[in-house]
């Protein structure tokens, strides 16, 4: 369980996964933010306000999924790096998944590199589609990395070979 | 040689700094005194955004929200003096107090002084602890952060609170291999994000663990790491050694507050606070009518509740001087507004605690 050990298990991975229906029709966040904690930089970096908190900054964020286009602005705005964008549709047995990124070297595009799960063993190779890395961002790239579907929900992290 | 000036404020991180600006905004002669070649305290380490609200420095990393609060005092220099490499060594009476550079000693006679002294890390009792290699978390930051050099290059990580999980996460930006994080409580202390964010790179985090002993003879070789109970008892036969050239401690921080017992300040012990801490009132004030707190010094916190205390204090402080004035009054409602929304939520419920602890006891005094 994620309190015990870090790793946030499929059973609680579920409370914030937008729906099958939604996967279908493109790219969009899913926010892993699943503790209470005093934050809201998400909030104003959605532009398309998808993203709210009902009770104050210490409410978790909830995506109005019907109201995301999958942009990836959030993601490197986000202080937890909790938040990822998956696309679905990418292609018929890859999805593209989007990740925020703080370690040099910063992969280049057509590059292959280890896709890792959430308790970081490696579960299948990765090719880099794409690297933002806008002054904005201060820092924290935002690499896009294509993977198996079948892998779409466990690959949460990389690590150049 | 001596100075003179309204306020005095010792320590320049997130919490003096603040209360500095304020003071000195408002109006009021504010001398700022630091023991440190720079300004910044703390903030200067911290390499990661901040959490919090984005109506203040949410998203932003602690390194360039010590260059904002410095870019604001550089802008108050009619109001503001610095001192930075000089310590305050003790207080003459109630308006007087010993600065000491490597030039010279001097007095400084002041109105009201905001002691902003931060914190001390806390150790862990272990075999061998005292091996090289067996360091704080703050002296690898200082280390790492500060002065570009690694501690080792296989560390282990004891504790799971915020800074524990955030230094294990710039030890990997840095290059520096994590073998793992040991934690005695069954749950992990910090926010699960950064938890995350370290496991999904290949961390093991041990909760339930406890670190035995430090394992070699010239240097840190490795570590003996055991199962605890609830209880934090050891648990028999579940010994297992740990390959390692660094054991890293972030087991807690404590009060400094050696300034405030010499100034008689009424102390209070409070456990969700860190230990020993002065009582003080809403605005900061302690039981001394001249000595204001704020920052770690008043209650273990995080750097945005420090900024906030910070504000506090060089309002009220100002105020207590100059009288009241619509400006100070703002600042003073729009830092506690603040505050309570940071410390609303479940992961600020000890603190919250503590501070009702806090402001029962001012009470009744």
């Amino acid at each position: 369980m994620l309190i015990n050990d870090g790793i946030i298990t499929r059973e609680e991975l579920a409370t914030v996964l937008p729906t099958d229906e939604r996967f279908k029709k493109g790219p969009v966040a899913i926010i892993e933010c699943l503790q209470n904690i005093p934050c809201d930089p998400c909030v104003s970096a959605c532009p398309s306000k998808a993203i709210s908190m009902k009770s104050g900054i210490t409410d978790r964020p909830k995506l109005d999924a019907a109201r995301c286009i999958g942009c990836g602005l959030c993601v490197p705005r986000c202080p937890g790096l909790a938040i990822f964008v998956l696309d679905m549709t990418h292609a018929a047995r890859s999805a593209a998944l989007s990740l925020p990124y703080e370690i040099q070297p910063v992969p280049k595009i057509g590059q292959v590199v280890k896709g890792l799960d959430r308790s970081g063993k490696q579960v299948c190779e990765a090719k880099v589609l794409k690297v933002m890395s806008a002054k904005k961002f201060d820092k924290t790239h935002v690499v896009t990395i294509e993977i198996p579907k079948d892998r779409a929900l466990d690959v949460r992290a990389i690590r150049l070979a | 040689m001596s100075r003179k000036t309204e306020i005095l404020v010792v320590g320049g991180g997130p919490a003096g700094l603040s209360a500095a600006i304020v003071a000195a905004q408002l109006g009021s002669k504010v001398l700022l005194v630091d023991d440190n070649q720079h300004l910044g305290g703390q903030l200067v380490k911290q390499t990661h955004r901040f959490f919090g609200s984005s109506a203040r420095d949410a998203g932003i990393r602690g390194f360039n929200i010590a260059e904002q609060l410095l870019e604001e005092a550089a802008g108050l220099k009619k109001n503001l003096t610095i001192l930075l490499n000089t310590t305050i060594v003790g207080f003459y009476g109630d308006t007087e107090a010993g600065l000491l550079s490597p030039e010279r000693f001097e007095k400084v006679t002041f109105e009201r002084v905001i002691v902003c002294t931060g914190a001390v890390e806390n150790s862990l009792n272990f075999e061998n602890n005292d091996l090289p290699g067996v360091y704080g978390a703050g002296a690898v930051q200082t280390l790492m952060n500060v002065h570009g050099i690694k501690p080792g290059n296989r560390i282990l990580m004891v504790g799971s609170g915020n800074i524990g999980l955030i230094v294990s996460y710039q030890l990997m930006q840095a290059g520096v291999q994590v073998v793992g994080l040991v934690e005695a409580m069954q749950t992990i202390g910090g926010y699960l994000v950064h938890a995350s964010k370290i496991r999904r790179m290949g961390v093991p985090i041990y909760t339930g663990h406890t670190i035995v002993s430090a394992l070699g003879t010239d240097g840190v070789t490795g570590a003996k790491i055991c199962r605890v109970d609830e209880k934090f008892q050891t648990v028999p036969n579940t010994e297992f050694d740990v390959e390692c050239d660094c054991i890293c401690l972030a087991v807690g921080l404590s009060p400094l507050i050696e300034l405030f017992q010499q100034a008689d300040c009424k102390m209070v012990h409070v456990g969700e606070l860190g230990g020993l801490v002065p009582l003080h009132d809403v605005n900061m004030r302690t039981t001394n009518p001249h000595v204001y707190v704020a920052g770690d010094a008043s209650g273990i916190e995080e750097a945005t509740t420090a900024i906030l205390g910070g504000r506090v204090a060089g309002a009220s402080a100002n105020k207590s001087i100059h009288g009241e004035s619509a400006e100070a009054g703002k600042v003073v409602a729009d830092a506690v507004s603040e505050l309570r929304t940071l410390r609303s939520g479940p992961t600020g419920e000890r603190i919250r605690w503590g501070r009702e602890k806090i402001e029962k006891e001012i009470t009744a005094c």
